[in-house]
């Protein structure tokens, strides 16, 4: 047995140490804890759902990056992944879903068919949920490996633990929302 | 079984030159009816001791865009008690593609014509709510008419040479 631990322990941000104290920025604490503590709102409607399934289960194990915990009320959720092909007659209800969740929020496309419409070219289908609602990460594939949205959540765990405390507030911002629609 | 030749009688008897024309399609006699006949046809095959095809199994359009009559509607009749199936198809003409409702007949016709509405653009004369039922409302085309392409048409990130066709 070595005497590594069985737990992954997240590294404190940089900041200024002293015996008894340790100085930092606010918002890389607020990053800190944001980043590790995620509630995902899974939207699953196909095959991708399948392998976020196992994603979550004991091998793959979602909750050693502190999200535990699925969150299925949007209201609660900070992450809103969509996995799956979404119809048109689907995409208000994403948006709906989007418009629930409370600030701050992300979004991850799963697959193909969130990101780009994937092979269902034709005219039922929306050609990715980009048109809908703001997309922070991409995970291609069809499906992709539970390593790989393993790795697309990681990606969104960095974004969320460098993000300015302001954004949400920024001018910026609010057009991205008003281009898709949303108050 | 109710044989083919009795079937194709009854209805050469009862229409006579509104048969257009009979054919044994995919092991299942196939009748085209013109389009002045067509309810009291379904009517006939439905009502008539003998013949009783009681239960609608299906009812879709189609698109020949070839055709001086370019669409159809096919109707599939099951005659459960003798095991007996039978098509019916109509064709009608690119101007005014409408023909009469079977929900008098056939309250299983009710989605299923507004399916065919909803793709084809085929209206049907007295169907109490003939609006889309699986695509989206606000969908300005019938996409199943061949004129339209099956892609998405606002998709902007293709590239055709990939598909094989010239740029």
């Amino acid at each position: 047995m070595s005497d590594k631990p069985f737990y992954n322990k997240v590294d404190p941000p940089e900041g200024f140490t002293s015996p008894g104290m340790f100085a930092t920025r606010f918002d890389k604490v607020i990053g800190l804890a944001r980043s590790n503590s995620i509630w995902p709102l899974p939207f699953a409607t196909s095959c991708c759902g399948i392998e976020f399934m196992a994603t979550m289960g004991a091998h793959y194990d979602l909750a050693r990056f502190g999200s535990e915990r699925l969150s299925f009320s949007p209201r609660q959720a900070d992450l809103l992944m969509v996995m799956g092909t979404i119809a048109k007659k689907m995409a208000p209800v994403v948006h709906q879903v989007y418009e629930q969740m409370a600030e701050p929020r992300w979004v991850i496309a799963v697959g193909a068919c969130a990101a780009s419409g994937g092979i269902f070219d034709t005219y039922s289908v929306l050609q990715g949920i980009d048109r809908i609602v703001p997309v922070d990460v991409y995970v291609p594939g069809c499906p992709p490996r539970p390593e790989q949205i393993i790795d697309g959540f990681m990606k969104i765990q960095e974004l969320v633990a460098n993000e300015p405390l302001r954004r949400r507030y920024s001018p910026e911002y609010r057009e991205l929302l008003s281009s898709y629609g949303i108050r | 079984m109710i044989e083919n030749q009795y079937i194709t009688g009854a209805l050469t008897r009862e229409f006579r030159e509104h048969l257009l024309s009979s054919e044994v399609l995919t092991g299942i006699p196939t009748y085209t009816m013109s389009l002045k006949v067509i309810h009291e046809s379904i009517r006939f095959l439905k009502e008539t001791p003998g013949l009783e095809f009681e239960f609608l199994t299906d009812l879709c359009g189609v698109h020949y865009p070839d055709n001086p009559s370019p669409f159809g509607v096919v109707y599939m009749m099951h005659n459960i008690r003798e095991k007996t199936r039978i098509r019916i198809k109509v064709f009608l003409p690119l101007e005014d593609p409408t023909l009469p409702t079977m929900t008098d007949l056939f309250s299983a016709a009710n989605w299923m014509e507004r399916e065919t509405y909803d793709f084809f653009g085929i209206s049907f004369v007295g169907h109490p709510n003939l609006v889309r039922i699986l695509n989206v409302e606000y969908l300005d085309y019938f996409p199943l008419r061949k004129e339209y392409p099956l892609e998405d048409p606002t998709r902007e990130d293709k590239d055709n040479r990939f598909f094989g066709r010239e740029t």
